[in-house]
């Protein structure tokens, strides 16, 4: 429990770290909401001067900080100048359509690379390891973009598919999501298989050459349970890692797809924030995708935890 | 084929990608911003050798004046997108070299700083490093960009994504540096030339440094195709390369919209052509990772 409260204090602490730097970064960077209006000849610079003072942007530094502290607590995440509301609300469907997408990628990715992965290290040196070999590299240089568009493209042409945006109009329905999940998914997946599919076969095959294998194998347990129940588990540490470490380039590549895709998530909302130069809204998004990150990496330390006792014994 | 064979085959062939679009200027038969109105979205035009003239007004090839020859069709302004790609490959490739280049350098100073002194600039590094890999790095790009001017010259933006790109690229090269450079430090030669009286500075360039190459050149081939990525996002976000200069990243945008996806297929060039420059880097990345290399060049060790 004590390793569990550490990566926990540790998250939060980058989470704090990420906040403040942001926020220095933001008072270096020049202009701010109100810059446009002040280009504008019709607006005095006393009105702009006003509405800054209006919205608390002429205070220092750190009590901007504290004020966006306290806005946290209360579940706000400050206050946005475009949309002219706090910006809690705006996130919290954002949020849930982006976990909704990427939380199930993740699981279809994992759920095919491992047998895939799993079946290329016990067929090392055969013709089939080699075609795969090959058509992965070839799928791990395909980039995100082009799946979204070319399936974008597929789904305008045959309709088989909604193309883009996550319910059609009316009442929301279960069915009516899942079928607008079908695409952006799949896009995600194509872009995760090649690498988590190499990396199974890598952390597998080594231990499948490990000589505890070898003895089991001796010792006649069968060839199934020598896989998943003994081997498996070994290869498990490195695998759990990279579950981590994956997570930040999905959530990269589900802006991407969400932006192209029309999906209501985080990532259009992003770039909607970036282009009015609403920075209350950009840094609750960006706090959001590091906690996010964060999480999965809690996460993937607790299941290492739960999975390896070494790490318990330390 | 050895490995000697394979990184030969991927480098001449990655050079002849990259020299494909330096010479776009004598390569592509129009400029990239010359419109041909009267062709909008011209399927790709079919070949008549008879017709063809090669080497005309300093170009490799074209045709006469009221004919056209787009080889992979036009876009919405009649612009040729076999030039336009050529031309934004310029931009797309050099902006990964360079910005690659900036982040392996911020990474060698800043890592080898950091393993060699170790202490508190140690610390201070890496905790700064840990700050920056908290974010997902299109987001962390892309908050970055966020406080910047949208509002740019081309070739200010082209100069701001290298900053950016390679500006916040620096925290992987630096801890894998920081490692190898650790483990140098300790290693006997380094220790004995350091009792004999050698300076830090001394030390760095003539011991640590070299040990440290193989690390940078790994690097590199994963770094390269990865910014020329983020660029292509960026731009294809339209905050980056901006009309009407093309980019691999903002021609992909034009094939976004209805009417191209529909209709127009050819405006899938940019994202296709990504695919062969990718392919080279990942079998230069593969071939230099394989595991005799990466012992040779681990440093520490070895032997």
């Amino acid at each position: 429990m004590r390793y569990i409260g550490r990566r926990l204090l540790h998250g939060l602490l980058l989470l704090v770290g990420v906040s403040v730097l942001s926020f220095v970064f933001a008072e270096l960077a020049p202009g701010d909401y109100f810059s446009e209006l002040r280009a504008d000849p019709r607006v005095s610079a006393e009105a702009v001067a006003a509405l800054r003072t209006q919205y608390g942007l002429d205070r220092p530094l750190p009590v901007r900080y504290a004020a966006w502290v306290a806005s946290v607590l209360r579940g706000d995440f400050g206050y946005s100048l475009a949309y002219n509301s706090p910006v809690g609300p705006l996130l919290w469907g954002r949020v849930r359509a982006t976990l909704l997408l990427t939380g199930t990628a993740t699981f279809l990715a994992w759920l095919l690379a491992l047998p895939l992965g799993i079946w290329n290290a016990t067929a090392r040196g055969t013709w089939f390891d080699s075609v795969s070999k090959v058509v992965l590299s070839f799928l791990l240089a395909i980039p995100d973009l082009l799946w979204a568009i070319v399936f974008l493209m597929l789904a305008v042409e045959t309709g088989w598919f909604p193309a883009g945006g996550m319910v059609s109009p009316g009442p929301e329905r279960v069915e009516d999501v899942a079928w607008h999940l079908v695409l952006p998914v799949a896009v995600l997946v194509l872009g995760m298989l090649p690498t988590l599919v190499r990396h199974v076969r890598a952390s597998m095959a080594e231990a499948i050459d490990s000589p505890f294998a070898l003895s089991a194998r001796a010792q006649g347990i069968p060839r199934q349970r020598l896989l998943f129940r003994h081997l498996l588990p070994a290869a498990a540490n490195p695998l759990i890692s990279l579950f981590g470490f994956s997570l930040g380039t999905l959530l990269s590549a589900s802006l991407l797809v969400e932006v192209v895709m029309g999906w209501p998530g985080l990532g259009p909302l992003f770039l909607e924030a970036i282009m009015a130069r609403d920075f209350a809204l950009v840094l609750a998004v960006v706090m959001l995708s590091a906690s996010l990150l964060v999480v999965g990496n809690l996460l993937a330390d607790i299941l290492l935890y739960r999975m390896d006792p070494r790490i318990r014994m330390q | 084929m050895t490995r000697r064979t394979k990184i030969a085959a991927a480098l001449v062939f990655l050079g002849i990608l990259h020299g494909l679009a330096i010479f776009a200027g004598f390569l592509a038969p129009y400029p990239y911003a010359e419109q041909h109105r009267e062709f909008p979205y011209a399927p790709p035009t079919r070949i008549d050798l008879s017709r063809l003239q090669f080497l005309v007004h300093g170009r490799l090839f074209g045709v006469r004046e009221p004919g056209v020859v787009f080889l992979l069709g036009s876009d919405a302004y009649g612009r040729d997108v076999f030039s336009r790609l050529l031309y934004g490959g310029r931009v797309s490739l050099l902006t990964g070299l360079l910005a690659a280049f900036l982040s392996l350098g911020l990474g060698l100073a800043l890592g080898t700083a950091a393993g060699f002194y170790g202490g508190w600039l140690d610390r201070l590094l890496m905790r700064g490093g840990e700050l920056v890999m908290a974010l997902p790095w299109l987001y962390l790009l892309l908050g970055v960009r966020a406080f910047l001017p949208l509002h740019i010259t081309t070739v200010q933006a082209f100069f701001l994504l290298i900053a950016i790109i390679g500006g916040v690229g620096w925290v992987r090269p630096a801890r894998l540096i920081r490692g190898v450079v650790l483990s140098a430090r300790e290693r006997g030669f380094v220790l004995a030339a350091r009792g004999f009286g050698a300076s830090d500075a001394y030390l760095i360039r003539r011991h640590i440094l070299p040990l440290t190459l193989g690390v940078v050149l790994t690097q590199a081939t994963v770094l390269i195709p990865q910014y020329i990525l983020a660029e292509v996002a960026l731009s294809f976000l339209g905050l980056g390369v901006s009309e009407p200069v093309p980019s691999w990243g903002n021609m992909l945008a034009e094939a976004q919209q209805y009417h191209a996806l529909v209709a127009h297929g050819w405006m899938l060039a940019p994202g296709l052509a990504i695919i062969p420059v990718l392919l080279g880097y990942l079998l230069l990345a593969d071939t230099l990772l394989e595991k005799g290399v990466r012992r040779i060049f681990r440093g520490g060790k070895c032997v």
